[in-house]
């Protein structure tokens, strides 16, 4: 009973001193972000990387997605009579919630896990500290070029998540409900205002920033040996992953403010 | 090619001991946590000479290295490079520092994303004030000519054998034109004879350059070709200093051990 409890609270503390740890790296992100020299070759790589590794699998989801929510809720909304409204609810479900977290979700498993097993690799074969004796500050060169990308790139994979989802859904209103395509585009348009766009947009900024951050923080910290570079990949997208739900929590609580104003 | 040296050793330490030491170290410690691996090490490398330092896997070797380019802080001592405090400078005379000292990496630590070429020219994207007016290209030719590798400039890392790796490592190690070399056990992870090989591209080097070079490992064959003085590092401290004839002869049980 005893060692239960001590072993939950070493498990506390040490939760508490990861988050500790992770705030310093972020802090240590914001004071290096602004800082001359620019590595804006490896940044523009960094951001083709991200796209090019996540983009497929975000289309994917996302098409499915809109075809999934739309046969599911179609019968539902059918029976009250309120098939009409079934753009605008679609258009809301995705753009407000759906696409930014599924798309920051696929991120964490690919985006994540990648950049914690290549910087955790380069930490152990010593590729950080020949670097860092070579005269490039690595942070800056590694961390810095691939937090900013992640930051970057994930609004702009939201962006393509929701438009093939909306697409998805139009087909199925298309093939069941013959909808063409300009009034479903419209309804969709006309049920979203900047009150939907902005937030979901800056959320995005915020779900990538976590994605790059947990990536590098844990790659940077790994531990000796490849089976380290293994456990490093895992953890950055549990870690990731969850803070990903924290933040949409977050998210929702303060968007949540503002409508009711 | 394997011979002993010793008449070019005495000559060695007769004139260095007159020179003043490019690199002091005195009374070095450094823990990490609890676990104190170096307990007031010492150690004085004068110009063009070759200090070997053996010491078990795990003594503390890379430690002591990795101090002096400030890659790890001591807790306490003494720490010269060309009359430096190395602790003590701030980033732009440590950058500066450090095109000075080259320093190979035991496991060959080339960047896996980047080529050859790339791996080469990625010391001098921050240092293009060393180039002295040469172009980048014939820099990066030459050094790869000096290690026999020119045709595998446009290689990725993972398309080169374990030897190949350590001789691109070495010319990216000496496309600054370092006056001093740490090599952190060269030959680690080679097969005997391509080690030997890695050896003697090593003595090479050092004839062209020459530069003084600070060797660490556990190869014994390594040692005694290569050192002009050897150091024994047990138990964090210096235990024991001299050429590699003289050591090879002492009776101490520690010492004696890595002669075995
Ligand atoms: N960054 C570090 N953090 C904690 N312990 C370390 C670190 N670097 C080295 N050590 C410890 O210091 C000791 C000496 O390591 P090292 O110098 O790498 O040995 P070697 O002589 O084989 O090169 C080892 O026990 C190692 O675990
Ligand atoms: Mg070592």
């Amino acid at each position: 009973m005893i060692s239960a409890l001590k072993h939950a609270f070493s498990g506390l503390i040490s939760n508490l001193e990861e988050t500790g740890k992770v705030t310093r790296f972020a802090l240590r992100y914001f004071r290096e972000v602004f800082k001359p020299p620019f590595e804006f070759r490896e940044l523009l790589r960094q951001c083709f990387l991200i796209g090019n590794k996540s983009l497929f699998l975000v289309l994917m989801t996302g098409f499915i997605m809109g075809l999934v929510l739309t046969l599911q809720i179609r019968p539902t909304m059918m029976e009250f009579g309120a098939e009409a409204y079934m753009p605008s609810m679609v258009g809301i479900s995705i753009v407000r919630e759906i696409g930014p977290v599924i798309t920051a979700l696929i991120c964490a498993g690919k985006v994540a896990s990648g950049i914690g097993a290549e910087l955790g690799s380069m930490k152990v074969t010593e590729q950080i500290d020949a670097m860092e004796v070579s005269g490039t500050n690595p942070f800056k060169f590694l961390v810095v070029t691939r937090i900013t990308a992640a930051t970057l790139m994930l609004p702009i994979l939201v962006i393509a998540a929701d438009s093939i989802a909306i697409f998805g859904s139009f087909l199925v209103e298309n093939i069941k409900g013959e909808v063409s395509w300009q009034l479903f585009v419209n309804q969709v348009f006309s049920s979203l205002d900047f009150g939907d766009l902005i937030p979901s947009t800056i959320k995005s900024f915020f779900f990538g920033f976590a994605i790059g951050l947990v990536g590098c923080y844990k790659g940077y910290h790994s531990e000796k040996g490849t089976a380290g570079v293994g456990r490093t990949a895992n953890a950055a997208v549990v870690m990731a992953s969850l803070l990903l739900f924290m933040l949409d929590f977050i998210a929702v609580l303060i968007t949540d403010i503002f409508y009711e104003i | 090619m394997i011979e002993s040296n010793s008449s070019r050793v005495d000559q060695m330490t007769a004139s260095s001991t007159a020179g003043s030491p490019l690199i002091r170290v005195q009374n070095l410690k450094k823990s990490f946590g609890d676990h104190q691996v170096l307990r007031g090490f010492n150690l004085e490398l004068y110009p063009n000479e070759n200090l070997v330092i053996v010491g078990k896997s795990g003594s503390g070797k890379s430690v002591l290295i990795k101090c002096m380019v400030r890659l790890l802080v001591p807790d306490e001592g003494e720490l010269f490079v060309f009359d430096q405090s190395v602790p003590d400078l701030d980033q732009n005379e440590l950058d500066q520092l450090r095109t000075e000292i080259g320093f190979l990496f035991q496991g060959s630590a080339l960047y896996d994303s980047m080529t050859v070429r790339e791996n080469l020219l990625f010391p001098m994207r921050r240092h293009s004030d060393r180039l002295r007016g040469e172009d980048e290209t014939s820099l990066v030719e030459e050094a790869l000519e000096n290690v026999g590798l020119l045709d595998a400039i446009d290689l990725l890392p993972e398309e080169l054998s374990g030897g190949m790796k350590r001789r691109v490592a070495l010319a990216r190690t000496l496309i600054l034109k370092p006056r001093i070399i740490l090599y952190d056990e060269p030959t680690s992870g080679l097969d005997p004879i391509t080690g030997k090989e890695i050896i003697q591209l090593i003595l090479e080097v050092q004839k062209k350059y020459k530069t003084a070079s600070l060797i660490i490992t556990h190869d014994m064959d390594c040692a005694r070709v290569i050192s002009n003085r050897m150091i024994i590092l047990v138990d964090g401290v210096n235990y024991a200093e001299g050429t590699y004839d003289v050591l090879s002869k002492m009776t101490d049980p520690e010492v004696s051990a890595f002669f075995k």
